[in-house]
């Protein structure tokens, strides 16, 4: 099944809105999917027979600069049965306030694997899963502040009150 | 403690599930200096008398932040660092980071043929020290002391060969962009091949000590079974998802380097022991493993040594390219590593630049360790031991 009957597959069964957009230039063509969507099309990606990509291989968090105020989810699915790869991508703008932090759906009710990809996600760029069921910092101590991988994280001069040289 | 919000709820919820658990269970730590974790893994159990309840990992003793240095440095630089995240198979992270470059770089079809080779072989002989440190680690974790030491005699064998050939006993830093930091080292061929005569013997030996031993076999049959789509599900791969029945392997299904040219079958679990999934599949993987892999040097060193053959005048540096500069792009490359598919997802925005501006690392061991609160539960606890060294991960790539 090719990248555009992936597509059709998609606008058919949910309507125009679900696909915002596509990128083409690249090696691998991605989607980009509506935030909201993104659970029911895991779910019909997954238990289609005519495509099956039950394997998700990663998920990555994205912060996408300062500049452009965007943080998004990108994830690489893998058909096992069809040898297809696919990715989606959804973002969503955001203000980088510590209160408010971006928020997506969480994929680990259709891949159990998404569980740990989200803590990490959560842990290192600051992205809220609705719906996760335990987001705990997963790599970092639980009372650490901030998250690392955000591009303007600015490195902690004290750790519980320690100098960190 | 700060107020509770929904960012916090979830450590809130599970400093309350220990707290409960301490009054009518007992909670115990496993790790992080447990010989048995393979490394510095922290498992909470929660168990009731030998029964473990539930298991909750504690990850990130070893964070040594992979994806914060891949944003600053160039992708020649970055390297070394990915041979720090699965130290036990360093050739095969370093594959899959200079391939995804290459391919970004639209220079990975130009890599003259005998390059290819020489990384295909130390990339075997690495995934042969890899598997060979699981199966004695396991044997060790089980209570048999001598597969350990046998193992690792011989894989002192090929840590001295790929010492030879790049400097280094563990984190070589050999396989550049666009070629390699030296040839391999004139007798390399020869020795390599002597190696292989001396090993095969050893495994048919390995095999008797402990592959058919009954106690062995009592301790891992059918303890520990996964599902194969529990497996697919938890995003496990490798041995690990080979184990469970599925012949999944990226060497085949991506046909990448020169795996095409190479004969070699795929292993996958028979349940033949116990139940299809079980620990014991997952170890007899990785035994057969270690033949194809020898299968593929042998093929490796006959062309290294006809068609292949070096020439004074061949040099592994000369494709290397001046300037790391890929077009503007997203892509993810993964490849077959030693404890499964090992996947890099580089995002480069800027034309004139060398770093990406954003790297992220799919390590295997990650994914096949998140699987485990699924397999402990309700097992006992010498069960457990068994189950954490059947999933063979290396800390320093769930950290990274």
């Amino acid at each position: 099944m090719s990248f555009d009957d992936i597509k059709l597959l998609l606008t058919q069964k949910f309507g125009e809105d679900v696909i915002t957009g596509e990128e083409r230039t690249g090696m691998q063509p991605a989607l980009l999917i509506n935030p909201d969507y993104i659970v029911e099309v895991c779910m019909e990606l997954r238990n289609n027979p005519k495509t099956y990509f039950d394997f998700l291989s990663c998920l990555t968090g994205m912060d996408y600069g300062v500049e452009a105020g965007r943080f998004g989810v990108v994830y690489h699915l893998s058909s096992i049965p069809y040898h297809l790869q696919l990715t989606l991508k959804i973002s969503r703008e955001n203000d980088r306030s510590e209160d408010n932090l971006p928020s997506f759906p969480s994929v680990s009710s259709v891949y159990r694997t998404a569980d740990w990809h989200e803590r990490e996600a959560y842990d290192l760029i600051g992205i809220f899963f609705e719906g996760h069921p335990d987001l705990r910092r997963i790599l970092l101590p639980d009372d650490w502040e901030g998250y690392p991988l955000r591009k303007d994280y600015k490195t902690a001069e004290y750790y519980k009150g320690i100098k960190i040289d | 403690m700060k107020t509770i919000s929904k960012y916090n709820e979830a450590l809130y919820r599970y400093q309350q599930k220990i707290t409960n658990a301490a009054v009518e269970d007992m909670v115990l730590n496993m790790g992080p200096q447990h010989p048995s974790t393979h490394g510095v893994l922290r498992l909470e159990l929660i168990t009731d008398g030998e029964i473990v309840k539930e298991v909750i990992p504690h990850i990130g003793y070893l964070h040594r932040c992979f994806e914060k240095h891949a944003e600053s440095l160039t992708y020649q630089q970055t390297i070394p660092f990915t041979d720090r995240m699965d130290y036990l198979a360093s050739m095969n992270n370093s594959h899959a980071w200079v391939m995804g470059v290459e391919k970004m770089l639209g220079i990975d079809k130009d890599i003259p043929k005998r390059i290819e080779y020489i990384r295909v072989l130390v990339c075997e002989l690495n995934r042969i020290a890899s598997h060979l440190i699981a199966i004695g680690t396991y044997g060790i974790d089980i209570g048999a002391f001598t597969p350990f030491l046998w193992c690792f005699r011989d894989r002192e064998h090929i840590m001295g060969m790929l010492e030879w050939a790049s400097g280094s006993r563990m984190l070589y830093n050999y396989i550049w962009v666009g070629g390699l930091f030296y040839d391999l080292p004139v007798g390399f061929e020869e020795r390599c091949r002597e190696f292989v005569e001396y090993f095969k013997p050893k495994m048919v030996e390995l095999n008797q000590l402990l592959t058919d031993n009954q106690i062995f076999i009592s301790r891992t049959a059918n303890v520990g079974v996964l599902p194969m789509d529990v497996a697919i599900n938890y995003g496990c791969s490798g041995p690990v998802l080979r184990g469970s029945g599925l012949k999944y392997d990226l060497r085949r299904i991506d046909n990448y380097s020169v795996y095409p040219e190479l004969e070699f079958d795929i292993p996958v679990g028979k349940g033949e022991m116990g139940t299809l999934g079980d620990c014991w599949d997952r170890y007899k993987v990785r035994v057969d493993e270690i033949e194809q892999s020898l299968r593929m040097v042998e093929q490796c060193l006959d062309r290294l040594q006809k068609e292949l053959k070096r020439t004074p005048d061949f040099d592994p540096r000369a494709k290397l390219p001046r300037k790391l500069t890929p077009k503007a792009q997203d892509y993810y490359a993964r490849c077959e590593g030693a404890k499964g598919e090992l996947g890099f997802y580089f995002v480069h925005d800027n034309e004139r630049s060398e770093i990406p501006f954003r790297a992220k690392a799919r390590g295997p061991s990650y994914n096949n360790l998140s699987v485990l609160p699924e397999l402990g539960k309700n097992v006992m606890i010498a069960d457990l031991v068994a189950i954490i060294g059947s999933l063979d991960f290396v800390l320093g790539e769930v950290d990274r």
